[in-house]
């Protein structure tokens, strides 16, 4: 019946001087769901991010993927335990090809050492063959395979939302967390994006979504957690959450101030 | 049909690079015949294209920007003058009692030892300065070349390790297979003067050093230096060890540089902390930065331009010091040509004289 839960965390907190950025949210995604994560400007959904993939320390908090306990410690150990990510103002490699972009995603599941490298064993060749098959392939994937060998920095926005996902995806994630993959897209590239995401899913991969566009959350998540002033505002199915009165009064004010 | 008459026409990768060797191979027979200072020349420049592959590694790729580079020199240079020269059997009964001969290292356990001594150095420099970048790191890391100096010059007392500012003489020329790359080499009529041969074996470890440092560029190590170096927090993000990996491009950079320093010290015969100011840690940034960062070619190409500009300027000097009656300092005004020319080619090339071409551009959107 219900699916096994990939992520689950409870109690996290975080404090910048005296802004309380996290106060003890949690959240459960279950394998396969596509869950969402919105609430208004500074409602701490970064945050949130930043401290599940060990980019910030939290101060209280406890992480579980697949069932198993991790520390937040190091960000390249969450990537290891499987959790690959999005930048909310993107990230890429701007001088170094779409291509090597995602072949460095292939980075943590590769070998070749500094002696294979210089050598060129048979073993590096083959696996440098391999990496460079998948990272075509997943360029592919996310449609834009025709700009492999295009300097990350000189693609469109919306190709270089596109070429984050395939770099995230090369690491072999179980949760893909996007953060505003559709911030700055039109509408037709957040419709592409909506395919996207959905296609990745049917692909076996949980997602992770933090979202401003409200009705790209709404259509595409089983899911949806509304934080506000970093605390946890309600949790539900997207129609529920939809017609919450408290959520409501967070997006638009009370009522009665109209 | 087409494909194999395409590739019939096509000079392969390889030929071009063969052709090229051959070519810098010939260059000191020529030059010999114009006088041995102009090989002497050849080979400074190869000295400063093999510590400018280096320096690369650690600034072109992983982004580091290292201001004490020559400390990795200056190390090399020291463990092969220290261990091929009189001085430690000279100062040290003991060590004279245990080596009766003197302590002459031969090149083929100096170099090995060298480069991982330099590693071992870069390891050291690299911990420290993990967090920080840019500036920052540039100043710690010229700092760190700065101690490096410091030391070489009062490590004379209590014990005198290093001889101080007087620095270290009678360091053995390097020998290859029993012959003193010194000495000329005479077949039949014709003469091989001793700075060529050390420029041939100069030529050997730069195309060494080639080749190791492109294929590590094209490696999955070299991606991680290079997404370190665009963005530091996505490479983590992608799962790469930031810290293992700064250290291996510091580590593996130094170890050029303390080759670098073996051939330096067998080749002058003397060497002193003067070698290693911070001056010359700035100008193999200089070359490689005028060659183009990052890309092998034109770290090459700006190492030999800036290492040899400055005696062909000599000619140039001259002239111009009449002119003024001799007012103009010779040495000043080939400083002051040489940065002329470098703030005019970073004007007109920011991004070097040989930068990495801007593939793909144009290729899917003709």
């Amino acid at each position: 019946m219900a699916e096994p839960v990939m992520l689950k965390v409870e109690g996290a907190s975080k404090r910048f001087g005296g802004l309380q950025a996290l106060d003890s949210v949690g959240l459960s995604v279950a394998k396969g769901q596509i869950y969402g994560l919105i609430g208004p400007n500074g409602a701490g959904k970064t945050t949130f991010f930043n401290v599940t993939t060990g980019l910030y320390v939290p101060d209280a908090g406890r992480f579980e993927l697949q069932g198993r306990a991790y520390e937040p410690r190091a960000v390249h150990e969450v990537a290891r335990a499987g959790i690959a990510r999005t930048f909310q103002n993107i990230r890429l490699f701007g001088e170094m090809t779409a291509l090597e972009n995602v072949m460095v995603g292939r980075h943590l599941r590769t070998h070749t050492g500094l002696m294979g490298a210089v050598l060129r064993l048979p073993q590096a060749k083959r696996e440098e063959r391999e990496i460079a098959e998948r990272a075509r392939a997943l360029l592919d994937y996310v449609g834009i395979g025709r700009f492999a060998d295009y300097r990350a920095r000189t693609l469109s926005y919306g190709d270089q939302r596109r070429l984050e996902i395939a770099r995230a995806l090369a690491t072999d994630p179980v949760l893909l967390a996007l953060d505003e993959p559709a911030a700055g897209m039109n509408a037709t590239e957040k419709q592409q994006l909506r395919i996207l995401i959905e296609r990745i899913r049917q692909d076996g991969r949980t997602i992770l979504l933090i979202e401003h566009d409200v009705k790209l959350v709404m259509g595409l998540c089983d899911r949806v957690t509304v934080l506000d002033y970093g605390r946890e505002l309600a949790v539900g199915a997207p129609a529920e959450i939809q017609s919450d009165a408290r959520v409501i009064e967070a997006y638009l004010g009370t009522a009665a101030a109209h | 049909m087409n494909v194999v008459s395409s590739n019939a026409t096509r000079t392969p990768e390889w030929l071009k690079w063969l052709v090229l060797v051959i070519g810098a191979a010939i260059l000191p027979l020529i030059l010999q015949q114009f006088g041995n200072a102009w090989v002497r020349i050849a080979d400074m420049a190869l000295l400063y294209v093999l510590l400018a592959i280096g320096l690369n590694i650690i600034v072109g790729y992983a982004g580091l920007l290292d201001l004490g580079y020559v400390a990795f020199f200056a190390v090399g240079a020291y463990l092969f003058a220290l261990l091929a020269s009189p001085h430690l059997t000279e100062t040290f009964p003991a060590i004279a009692a245990a080596f009766p001969g003197g302590l002459h290292l031969t090149i083929w356990v100096a170099l090995p030892l060298a480069a991982a001594v330099a590693a071992l150095f870069g390891i050291l420099l690299g911990a420290p300065t993990l967090r920080l970048r840019g500036d920052y790191l540039a100043i710690v890391t010229l700092g760190f070349g700065e101690i490096i100096r410091v030391f070489l010059n009062n490590l004379d007392h209590p014990i005198n390790l290093t001889n101080g500012p007087r620095g270290l003489g009678q360091i053995d020329a390097i020998q290859i297979f029993g012959w003193k790359l010194s000495r000329r080499l005479e077949i039949g009529d014709f003469e091989i003067a001793g700075v060529t041969l050390v420029y041939w074996l100069l030529l050997v470890l730069v195309v060494a050093a080639i080749i190791i440092s492109h294929r590590l560029a094209e490696s999955r190590i070299g991606r991680a230096w290079m997404a370190i170096r665009e963005d530091e927090i996505a490479a983590k993000a992608m799962g790469i060890n930031t810290r293992n990996l700064k250290l291996l491009a510091f580590a593996a950079g130094a170890s050029f540089g303390g080759v670098s320093g073996v051939v330096f010290a067998g080749f002058q015969g003397f060497i002193s902390p003067e070698s290693f100011s911070l001056m010359e840690s700035i100008m193999i940034v200089a070359m490689i930065v005028l060659g183009g960062l990052g890309h092998l070619p034109g770290v090459v190409l700006g190492a030999v331009l800036l290492a040899a500009l400055p005696e062909v300027l000599r000619y140039v000097a001259g002239p111009l010091q009449q002119l003024t009656g001799g007012r103009l300092d010779a040495a000043i005004l080939r400083q002051l040509l040489i940065a002329l020319a470098m703030i005019v080619v970073m004007l007109l090339r920011p991004r070097g004289l040989w930068p990495q071409p801007e593939h793909g551009r144009s290729a899917g959107r003709g």
